[in-house]
């Protein structure tokens, strides 16, 4: 039987690993490679790498590191970030990526979401969603890092693009993304239940306690965690500051998150197993 | 001297990261799509992801599927990897029906979305188990040493019906169906699995091919 996927997530911008809330205010964690590393060995199913800022400024800087990375880890690495045509997508997949993720591209071209899943298989094809609640209770997709509205719909846009060829969804809530106060379960649900192409569920986690709930409340098939692993690595300071690009007080200060209880990929791993969800 | 062992480059698919697992496990490969550069390798791998009916469409544009042949014919050792095991099949019913290599006999099917009324989700994307096969209980094999039942990663809409129960390795059940996720014949073995991206019960697998061949 096929295992429930734990997939750490490494927000990226420049050289460094950061982590924001609502996918913003970006604080420096560490050399992504070293996390990367640390994940995988500690039983990480697969990465996603997501240049956060890539999008915004047109560039994508993250090609050294899905080099060095696959060169030391050996699951499946998703790559996302200011993607946008078919060379874009070869030349990540060339770097060692083995899947890409797609946003604000395949909002503005859906078209490309067609020609990359023919060109490369729809397993390689990711499309993300990132959500945002409106007051009267519908979601719309967002592009630019939860920057810019679209006015679509999420659960229209994920029936879209499954039928387009995308052979994944990843749904984030922009609302819950860093904040620790736990997945949003009707979001994750409301497309889960829409597609048939597996989803990963990105965006709220804080504690132990909430990791499960995108996969028994949400249907998701796979959850994507960032800070409740991120901030246990740091904690046990596993790992020696090299870069100084960034905003890198939080991490000197020796804090973590005051909202977020970190724990490990181990310790979910295990919790997983006593509720009964599968992992490898 | 060392072995020359080819990574057929037909742009499609990772192929840093076949080539990165072959160099973690001590072997040196080069990536090519000359023909000439097949025929004349000690050894040859066909990796792939991607739609089939392109991929030997790729194939026989550069006539790399005679030297494919010609190289399997004579007996050089060959390790297929997800559509790089499927394409060695006779037909697939992606997008209608494609021939393919026809190297082992039967067919390419398409997991289909409902199956014993719950919902499957497709591509197959993840960690699944690997079974003893019928016919082989994996001694001599790409998968000696390895724990029955072991997980291995998978990304997959289409799996093979071989038509000989000898020539599947191992077995995989996904959404009810148990099909054939290995296979192996003379001097051919593949996997649907990537044994790449499989951490490091994958790269076992590359040494054992490193061995045998």
């Amino acid at each position: 039987m096929i295992a429930t996927r734990i997939i750490p997530r490494l927000d990226i911008k420049g050289p460094n690993l950061v982590k924001g809330i609502h996918l913003e205010g970006l604080r420096v964690l560490g050399d992504p490679a070293e996390f990367a590393k640390f994940y995988y060995e500690n039983g990480a199913d697969e990465l996603i790498y997501q240049d956060v800022v890539a999008s915004l400024y047109e560039r994508n800087s993250l090609h050294d590191i899905i080099s060095k990375t696959a060169k030391q880890v050996f699951i499946p690495i998703t790559v996302g970030g200011g993607l946008r045509t078919i060379d874009d997508i070869k030349n990540v997949l060339r770097a060692g990526a083995d899947k890409v993720s797609l946003n604000t591209a395949a909002i503005k071209n859906p078209n490309l979401i067609k020609e990359a899943s023919k060109k490369f298989g729809s397993s390689t094809i990711i499309v993300a969603i990132e959500a945002i609640k409106q007051n009267n209770g519908i979601y719309l997709a967002y592009i630019d890092n939860g920057r810019e509205e679209t006015g679509i719909e999420v659960k229209q846009w994920a029936q879209c693009v499954e039928e387009l060829g995308a052979g994944e969804i990843n749904i984030t809530s922009v609302d819950r993304e860093g904040t620790g106060q736990g997945f949003d379960c009707d979001l994750i649900k409301l497309i889960s239940d829409a597609v048939s192409i597996p989803v990963i569920a990105h965006g709220g986690p804080g504690k132990l306690d909430h990791t499960a709930d995108a996969i028994i409340k949400g249907n998701a098939h796979a959850v994507s965690l960032a800070s409740v692993l991120h901030y246990d690595f740091v904690q046990n300071k596993l790992f020696e500051q090299k870069n100084e690009e960034g905003n890198t007080e939080f991490l000197k200060s020796g804090k973590t998150n005051s909202k977020i209880s970190p724990c490990s990929l181990t310790q979910v791993k295990e919790y997983y197993k006593s509720i009964g969800i599968k992992v490898r | 001297m060392s072995k020359k062992i080819a990574i057929l480059d037909y742009s499609l698919g990772n192929l840093f990261s076949v080539q990165q697992a072959f160099k973690q496990c001590g072997a040196e490969t080069f990536l090519t799509d000359d023909p000439d550069l097949i025929i004349t390798a000690d050894a040859i791998v066909l990796p792939g992801v991607g739609a089939f009916a392109e991929a030997m469409d790729k194939l026989i544009q550069n006539k790399l599927d005679i030297a494919l042949r010609d190289s399997i014919n004579k007996g050089k050792p060959f390790l297929g990897i997800c559509l790089g095991m499927q394409l060695l099949f006779t037909q697939s019913e992606e997008f209608g029906v494609t021939k393919g290599l026809g190297i082992i006999e039967g067919e390419i099917k398409k997991f289909k979305t409902l199956s014993s009324g719950e919902k499957l989700h497709v591509p197959q994307v993840g960690w699944n188990t690997i079974s003893h096969s019928p016919a082989n209980n994996w001694k001599e094999t790409i998968l000696e040493d390895l724990p029955e039942h072991e997980y291995m990663y998978f990304v997959h809409s289409y799996y093979a019906v071989p038509k000989f129960i000898e020539d599947s390795l191992c077995t995989t059940t996904y959404g009810g169906i148990e099909y054939c996720s290995a296979v192996i014949k003379n001097n051919i073995t593949a996997t649907q699995f990537h044994p790449e991206k499989s951490g490091e019960k994958g790269l076992l697998i590359y040494k054992n091919w490193l061995k045998i061949k």
